[in-house]
């Protein structure tokens, strides 16, 4: 069945658009990643053009991670003021972050740097979060019922200023971590279209030792806020929002995202972050094999628009 | 004839004149065609169209049709290897390249028309007039053979023909068949009636592609209410969200 997506200006299989927004819905339940790192690609290889692909699959996160954070909420698995923080960071990101796009789309090669910065990020996340899980795995085979251990590492980081209780997460740290982290993802949202789940959820396991449990939560709350805020800046400012693939990935999206969440809940927290790295890793290493290894179209068309 | 009405006599001569002048350099007569449909609308189901194009000529001849999309501008970007990593370090822009381009014949063009004839008429890809903004660079016929090939992979350049069939040589028709992933805008449908190697008669008609219904009618709050359409997206996925949540919990 096919129909006709009037801001793409094109025609696409409902079923096939329906189950990619399952196949992401069920990520972003699973893991707390809005899937837009995956999306977005897939949209652009299936003919529809980049800025909608980026528009439209910010949209989609809006209603996977809404969703998400639903069911988590009724869990308890969500710390609000953490939320608050990262979130306060978040949108001040997203705004230098939209700057900084048409900055360096004025002096091109914006798909090299969103690339390399996929690259980059994907690939040392991906390696470092499954070193630890399969350090963590192998340990807890060996020492079955070992008495409690720390909750998290102590570092410099500890040693920051403007410490703030966060009861939820039984952490006592510096509110410049969550804001930076925040303004870190906001940015990386508006440069890459995504909802920054897969960069933020690590960085709150291992920089700010938030318990794995409430990560997913709490990071599907800033993802819903931030999202929502570029979706309506993109169809305000460039029109490519398409509410009919929208509506289509929405719906696959939040079917994918409930049953997402219960697989998420079967598995224990070492195997989820291993999973995740593990998708982490093919994502990052499927597009640095691609920059490096001759394409086999040398040439690219960019429309400029009508004379 | 009274006098107030002379310079309206005038007028009127100027007139017949004008309704005489030949609008083409060719004359009408000897050809005649037109089309099943003179606008292809794309609904929300649209999933491609077909337009019989169909006419009559005086004499035994030859039938060329060319079909143009309306105009862009095109980026042509090559990439190449630099430390490694493959990146976009070429660039040329064409200006004004039709959007979509088909060509329909009754015998292979090469028989039909000597070259002169092709290239002034731009009947078949290798004619077409792309020209590049700058056209210093020696090596811009790479980028003039990669555009058309990539917009043959995209189909909307068609490499093969459509076949025109004749009906006891004075009757034509062919059927043009137009793909979903069709842009929007004025097409141009030239029909040449070809005697000899040389055009005898051509005409032009035009073929409207545009979006109509619920499509057009969301493409246009898009453009015109951008902030409140901004909303109206945000709120959607957010009550699909919480919806999906609240459903779920039942079951």
């Amino acid at each position: 069945m096919y129909m006709y997506l009037p801001i793409a200006e094109m025609s696409v299989n409902i079923w096939l658009i329906l189950g990619l927004g399952v196949a992401v819905g069920l990520l972003s339940g699973m893991f707390g990643v809005g899937g837009g790192f995956l999306l977005t690609p897939l949209l652009m290889l299936l003919g529809v053009p980049p800025a909608v692909a980026v528009s439209t699959g910010t949209s989609q996160i809006i209603a996977a991670s809404m969703s998400g954070v639903m069911a988590h909420w009724r869990r308890g698995n969500v710390d609000i003021k953490m939320a608050l923080f990262l979130l306060g960071g978040g949108l001040g990101g997203s705004w230098f972050g939209v700057w900084l796009f048409s900055f360096l789309r004025s002096i091109g090669q914006i798909d090299l740097i969103i690339a390399l910065t996929y690259v980059i990020f994907l690939g040392t996340l991906g390696a470092l979060m499954l070193m630890e899980s399969v350090r963590t795995i192998a340990r807890e085979s060996r020492i079955k019922g070992s008495s409690r251990t720390r909750l998290h590492q102590h570092n410099w980081l500890h040693g920051l200023p403007f410490k703030t209780r966060f009861r939820r997460s039984k952490l006592y740290i510096s509110a410049l971590l969550p804001l930076s982290i925040g303004m870190v993802v906001g940015i990386l949202t508006a440069i890459m279209g995504i909802g920054g789940g897969f960069i933020m959820v690590p960085a709150m396991i291992y920089l700010l030792g938030m318990p794995t449990s409430l990560v997913v939560g709490t990071s599907l709350l800033q993802i819903a806020f931030v999202t929502a805020n570029v979706t309506f800046l993109q169809a305000y400012t460039s029109q490519t929002v398409d509410v009919v693939l929208g509506v289509i990935l929405i719906v696959g999206g939040v079917v994918g995202a409930q049953f997402g969440s219960r697989v998420g809940a079967m598995l224990q927290g070492v195997q989820l972050r291993g999973l995740l790295a593990t998708l982490v890793l093919i994502v990052g290493g499927k597009l640095a094999f691609d920059l490096v290894i001759q394409p086999s179209e040398l040439f690219s068309l960019v429309i400029m628009g009508r004379p | 004839m009274p006098r107030y009405l002379l310079p309206f006599s005038f007028l009127g001569i100027l007139l017949l004149g004008l309704g005489y002048a030949p609008r083409n350099t060719y004359a009408q007569d000897g050809l005649i065609a037109d089309m099943s449909d003179h606008l292809i609308a794309i609904t929300t189901g649209f999933t491609g169209a077909d337009v019989l194009l169909f006419g009559a000529v005086d004499e035994d001849s030859s039938i060329v049709v060319t079909i143009r999309g309306p105009e862009q501008n095109i980026l042509v970007r090559r990439k190449s290897r630099v430390a490694g990593i493959w990146i976009n370090n070429k660039e040329v822009a064409f200006n004004r390249v039709p959007s979509f381009y088909a060509l329909a014949t009754t015998a292979p063009l090469e028989n039909l028309v000597p070259d002169s004839l092709r290239e002034r008429h731009q009947l078949g890809l290798d004619t077409l007039a792309l020209t590049p903004e700058n056209q210093a660079s020696p090596e811009t016929s790479v980028f003039r053979d990669a555009l058309i090939h990539l917009q043959q992979q995209r189909g909307r350049y068609l490499t093969s023909s459509a076949k025109i069939t004749f009906l006891g040589n004075r009757l034509f028709r062919v059927n043009l068949h137009f793909s979903a992933n069709l842009p929007t805008g004025q097409y141009l449908i030239e029909v040449f009636q070809i005697k000899d190697g040389e055009v005898k008669n051509a005409q032009t008609t035009p073929l409207i592609v545009s979006q109509v219904g619920t499509s057009a009618e969301i493409q246009r709050f898009a453009y015109r209410h951008s902030a409140f359409y901004g909303l109206i997206a945000v709120a959607m996925a957010v009550i699909a969200g919480v919806l999906g949540a609240l459903v779920f919990r039942r079951i």
